[in-house]
């Protein structure tokens, strides 16, 4: 049944694809950043024609200008060619920053898989784990087929990485007067004139954001989903629901464009993705969650929650220091260049929220149940790291740790509130870290941003201000991120969890819940060599 | 021959090996096991939820030996196993019918 479906997916995008390239020439492109002068619009697979002269216009403080180019270049023919040889190392600098940074956002999914293995029980690991290890190649493909055209299809360019002007494509309508960018409409398949080098660089570092989005739901909704919706589910988001909000704040779509538009800060802003990746995630998982419903065993007939406690807490933790490394790549990688040494703070910062958040909570569990739980400190970890994730390249270290902080300290607020109070069952505590925090991330920049960086973003000039240094538009920029993900993330995969769990349950029966899901779901045990207990 | 069966608390069981090793008892099957008695369970605590442990980890020890030996076997396992706490656990003395050693064949007080 669900062949037909995929099959009927594909289909659909290949009918779109003519249509697409047909429509080019009549979309006007929202273009948020200034394409270098290259020869754009030619896709160059091979990648020798991208880096050149063009590229270090602007490059620097005291770099050549256009006009300094084309008057002083044909005097001094050697500096005319070196200048080709310069661009071309900047463009160098910038590719392999942003590649190398990706593989490690990549190795996350690495670490989602322990965190996730070791804080569920071990009855269940070979179904968690094969989710975890699925969800990198059903999102790629989905991503592949259709979620980076929509997502990036129309961003215009990149100047840092020398390229990608290909992708022109913006599908937008008017209102009150203005451009409301929605979704791209270049790049399906990586195929005709997205076949080129920067195109599949950026490709590279756009996907393994979306598939950290992915597999945050496999945590809230662990040890108890069929692995046949949740194949599904893996394909629906990263093909339609991640792209679209993406595009919206990272493809120079709508949001991106409260700044130039309605003279609201530079727009809704988030430097690596607090609400793009981890809020999307994490409102995903809410509205699985609840569709799912909680495990057998979760809550007593007076509503009272149980312990089920993770089987493998060093595998836990485990995965929450593989994710922290990987945060490096996944928050600095984010300047997209090199060369942009605010890659510097932008590290820094990201681990000072970390710290910040593991000792709030730490403090946090310390005195209202007298034991630092180092599960809920691990959350709280996490917390922070999602928090810092959208200001971390406009804010300094002291805010950078009040942000952890407050993160650590909302996540065990959290946790007991979706626990006790909604009574939701979220087995690793994904809605709390990542949609919560995602949501806290997205308003502290509009708070804490201090106005050292950030020149010119989404076409507005002067660096980023919050709250807190004079720029309240800015915060009611990032309130509108907030809201406009929440309502549509939420919207979106209520129904179509709703509406698949008609087509294909979402949860296993009871019996195979109790038994445990390997054998069942993913024909593998994972600790054959053990007696499991296979109590609720 | 008598078996000897005996529950003690699991950190027990090398001073209780000795015990019998002392005695020249040279043979005895453990097996890893939980239970409880007048000695309650306890509360452990995870993610703020607090769950109730009924049974507590022991160990059995089984000893097959002749009823000579019998009085000496429970003697050293109590004296051993005792802390004098609740929960030092419970020794158990049944009949034996027949004992076998697979490898020879033997039988009775020749196969123990």
């Amino acid at each position: 049944m669900f062949k037909k479906i995929i099959t009927a997916l594909m289909l659909t995008a290949y009918l779109f694809m003519p249509a697409i390239v047909a429509a080019d020439d009549a979309v006007a492109p929202a273009a948020t950043e200034q394409a270098a002068p290259a020869p754009a619009l030619k896709p160059d697979p091979s990648g020798a024609n991208t880096g050149g002269a063009a590229d270090v216009v602007g490059a620097s403080a005291g770099a050549p200008t256009a006009d300094d180019m084309k008057n002083l270049g044909p005097k001094e023919p050697l500096a005319l060619k070196l200048a080709d040889v310069i661009g071309h190392n900047r463009i160098a600098i910038n590719i392999v920053w942003t590649l190398v940074c990706g593989f490690l956002v990549m190795f996350m999914q690495a670490g989602f898989a322990l965190a996730e293995t070791g804080f569920t029980r071990a009855k269940n690991a070979g179904h968690t784990m094969a989710m975890n290890f699925m969800i990198y190649g059903i999102g790629m493909l989905g991503y592949w087929i259709c979620g980076f055209a929509l997502q990036m299809g129309g961003v215009g360019g990149v100047a840092s990485l020398g390229g990608a002007t290909q992708l022109n494509g913006e599908f937008a309508i008017s209102l009150f007067g203005k451009d409301f960018g929605l979704f791209g409409t270049k790049g399906f398949f990586l195929s005709g004139v997205s076949y080129d080098a920067v195109i599949f660089a950026l490709f590279l570092f756009q996907m393994v954001f979306m598939d950290t989005t992915a597999t945050i739901p496999t945590g809230s909704m662990a040890e108890r989903w069929t692995f046949k919706s949740f194949v599904i589910y893996g394909f629906f988001i990263s093909m339609f629901t991640y792209p679209l909000y993406a595009n919206w704040v990272w493809g120079g779509g709508w949001l991106s464009q409260l700044g130039k538009n309605f003279s609201l800060g530079h727009g809704t802003l988030d430097f690596a993705g607090s609400s793009v990746v981890h809020m999307t995630g994490g409102v995903a998982a809410l509205a699985g969650a609840m569709i799912l419903g909680p495990r057998l065993g979760k809550y007593g007939s007076d509503g009272k929650p149980h312990a089920i406690p993770g089987h493998h807490i060093p595998m836990a933790l485990t995965g929450c220091f593989i994710l922290a490394f990987g945060w490096f790549g996944f928050n600095a990688g984010s300047s997209l260049a090199g060369g942009d040494f605010r890659i510097g703070v932008v590290a820094v910062n990201t681990m000072l929220a970390s710290a910040a958040g593991a000792i709030a909570s730490m403090f946090y569990m310390w005195k209202v149940y007298e034991k630092p739980d180092i599960s809920m400190i691990a959350n709280g970890f996490l917390a922070g790291l999602v928090a810092i994730t959208a200001p971390c390249a406009f804010v300094n270290s002291v805010s950078a740790v009040i942000i952890g902080a407050i993160a650590g300290l909302i996540l065990c607020v959290s946790v007991f509130f979706v626990e006790r109070t909604l009574k939701i069952d979220d087995p690793v505590g994904a809605i709390s870290v990542h949609g919560v925090n995602g949501a806290w991330g997205l308003l502290s920049l509009g708070l804490f941003a201090d106005g050292t960086y950030g020149d010119g973003l989404n076409g507005v000039t002067g660096t980023v201000k919050g709250l807190f240094y004079g720029d309240a538009s800015q915060f009611i920029a990032q309130i509108t991120g907030v809201i406009t993900n929440f309502v549509f993330v939420f919207v979106v995969m209520y129904v179509f969890f709703t509406v698949l769990d008609k087509i294909v349950p979402l949860r296993v029966s009871a019996e195979m819940e109790i038994d445990g899901l390997d054998q069942h779901e993913v024909a593998v045990s994972a600790y054959p060599d053990f007696t499991i207990h296979k109590t609720p | 021959m008598k078996k000897i069966e005996a529950i003690i608390k699991p950190f027990k069981l090398d001073e209780v090996k000795k015990a019998l090793n002392d005695i020249h008892i040279e043979g005895m099957t453990v097996t890893e096991v939980k239970g409880f008695g007048r000695q309650k369970g306890h509360t452990e605590l995870y993610r703020g939820a607090e769950y109730v442990v009924d049974f507590l980890p022991k160990v059995k020890i089984e000893v097959v030996t002749t009823e000579e030996m019998a009085g000496k076997v429970v003697e050293a396992i109590t004296g051993a196993a005792r802390t004098g706490k609740i929960g030092d656990g419970k020794i158990f003395v049944s009949s034996i019918e027949e004992t076998v050693r697979i490898r020879t064949g033997e039988k009775g007080k020749e196969a123990l």
